[in-house]
């Protein structure tokens, strides 16, 4: 098995002024080369947390975390992030949003030329083509999570880390992005992580469902595999059998099993 | 003395602009941006319209200048010394016939004590801008420098700049030099601490991508921080050059020479109100258009951000 990135008994504790806060205690997850991973759980159990890890944002505090073999010690370009909130740069357009992690990545090897292909290849993969010169508040919220998800691909990362990606918008404009990321997937094998609180999406986009137990101290509860043929297409799988067996499987874990006490 | 108070009057009003300085930017551009829309042609809106829509604009602030003009006019005839409106604009219209005569170092037109003013200010303002910006990086920037920074500059801060003034007439031995030099000092601070504070505030999510894509030192400075400080940098240098623009007409007074403030100054001395008068609208009409332009640069400079 060749796994990409392994997490081994990781846990990661805060320090607060009321003591030391443990969001997370022995994690063991493996990620397989060109699978895509969500991580679901309900919020405040510590999924963010752990993919924050794997993207080197913060270092765990106990445990090993190996990516590709090499442990990860901070953040870089083969972990590309796709933030919830974007984070485009608001004073660049969004090509040259998109052109500061191409020429990041590949300007060593690469003359401007092609880079300026990159970039204009990446907008073109999220249908973006068009709004190149426009700045990130002259479109609209799926349209900047489209160029943020469009700058993550362009540095062709080893493995794709998204949080929440389509947290922020609307549930017509979250299809929409969500069918595109499949296409995207379909066309560039990618591997993913990504963080979800939505189940559909989950079993929708994801080969594994990996559900976390409620915080402090949250672990992985349960593994589930999503056998559904791929590409996806939503309205076929809401008539399908498995489809509905395992939203069912993860509803019953968020909602039997890790109940959370009311808030 | 009268001036020294009043400065430092409004000395103490700025902390509070300080605390908020993009919103109070965002404030006044919008305000500010109202009567532009109001001239906006729109084929869609009838003439009628646009008519009523001027009126509603121009009106309550003409019904403001002519209340204060009765009342002026109503203090001038109750009083002997205090000159009226008519009067006060007969020698507004002579003095503006001729703003740049020179008869001597003392008997300058009012367009030149203007010009040497806001030359004083121009210059005390641009080296306050030299060292204030990069301090303001730095302190923002490491949070050692900070801690050892603000205590110096918080007890120093609410000084009245023209308490400065006699360190600087010692050091440079001539008036010109003391009093850019108050300038200097009035509007480092609000530089200084709008561009640290710019710097603390560059929200995580730019750094955050900045850390994944690694960029350089370079690339993080030319495209993160910098435009992210930058309408906080613009807004310290509002703030500075309004104050600036306040402690000039005093340090003039004071050191004398040739300037807005030392002319309000001698003419007190000859006695002809109308001329402070004068003056005091001038001072005002000048220290209005300093703020609308930087207002003006600010807003080409402030992004959507969401």
């Amino acid at each position: 098995m060749n796994a990409i990135v392994k997490v081994e008994n990781v846990g990661m504790a805060f320090e607060t002024k009321k003591g030391s806060f443990v969001a997370l205690k022995d994690v063991n997850l493996q990620i397989r080369t060109g699978e895509v991973v969500s991580l679901i759980g309900h919020s405040g159990c510590g999924k963010s947390t752990l993919l924050n890890l794997i993207a080197g944002l913060t270092l765990p505090t106990s445990g090993v975390m190996l990516c590709n073999g090499r442990e990860i010690a901070g953040p870089g370009p083969e972990r590309a992030v796709v933030f919830q909130n974007h984070s485009l740069l608001p004073w660049l357009n969004c090509f040259e949003n998109v052109y500061l992690a191409v020429e990041r990545v590949f300007s060593a090897k690469e003359g401007k030329e092609a880079l300026r292909a990159r970039t204009h290849a990446a907008l073109e993969m999220v249908h973006m083509g068009h709004a190149a010169q426009k700045l990130p508040h002259e479109i609209s919220g799926g349209m900047k999570q489209r160029i943020g998800i469009a700058r993550a691909f362009a540095m062709e990362p080893k493995i794709l880390l998204m949080d929440e990606p389509f947290g922020a918008l609307d549930a017509l404009t979250r299809a929409a992005l969500q069918d595109e990321l499949i296409g995207v997937m379909a066309k560039t094998g990618a591997t993913v992580v990504m963080v979800t609180h939505d189940v559909d999406e989950a079993v929708l986009l994801s080969d594994r469902v990996v559900m976390m137990t409620n915080g402090p101290a949250a672990t992985i509860g349960e593994i589930l595999d999503v056998k559904l043929a791929k590409p996806r297409d939503r309205l076929q799988l809401a008539h399908d059998p498995h489809f509905a067996e395992c939203r069912a499987a993860i509803l019953e874990f968020l909602y039997q099993k890790q109940m959370k006490k009311a808030a | 003395m009268t001036t020294a108070t009043l400065t430092s009057g409004l000395m103490a009003v700025r902390p509070e602009a300080d605390a908020t300085p993009v919103k109070e930017t965002d404030m006044a551009a919008t305000s500010a941006a109202t009567p532009a829309l109001v001239s906006t042609p729109d084929n869609s809106v009838s003439f009628g319209e646009h008519f009523s829509n001027f009126i509603r604009a121009v009106l309550p602030p003409l019904i403001g200048f002519a209340l204060v003009i009765g009342l002026w006019a109503l203090v001038a005839m109750k009083s002997a010394d205090f000159p009226s409106p008519a009067k006060t604009l007969d020698a507004a219209v002579v003095l503006f016939s001729d703003p740049f005569y020179q008869n001597g170092p003392n008997d300058q037109g009012i367009g030149w004590n203007i010009l040497s003013s806001l030359k004083r200010v121009a210059i005390g303002f641009g080296f306050a801008a030299l060292v204030g910006i990069p301090m303001g990086f730095i302190i923002g920037r490491f949070a050692f420098m900070n801690s050892m920074l603000e205590p110096i500059i918080s007890i120093l801060r609410p000084v009245s700049p023209l308490a400065w003034l006699p360190i600087g007439l010692m050091v440079f031995k001539a008036a010109d030099p003391a009093s850019t030099w108050t300038i200097f000092i009035c509007s480092i601070w609000p530089m200084i601490l709008n561009t640290a504070q710019g710097v603390q505030r560059v929200p995580q999510d730019y750094l955050n991508v900045a850390r994944v894509l690694n960029l350089s030192e370079f690339r993080i400075i030319t495209k993160i921080l910098f435009p992210s400080v930058l309408p906080y940098m613009l807004t310290g240098i509002r703030l500075s050059i309004g104050t600036a623009w306040l402690v000039i007409v005093a340090a003039e007074m004071l050191t004398g020479g040739v300037g807005i403030g030392f002319w309000v100054w001698d003419e007190w001395n000859n006695l002809k109100v109308e001329h402070i008068l004068i003056a005091i609208f001038v001072i005002g009409i000048v220290g209005l258009l300093l703020e609308y332009l930087l207002l003006l640069i600010a807003r080409r400079f402030s992004y959507g951000t969401n």
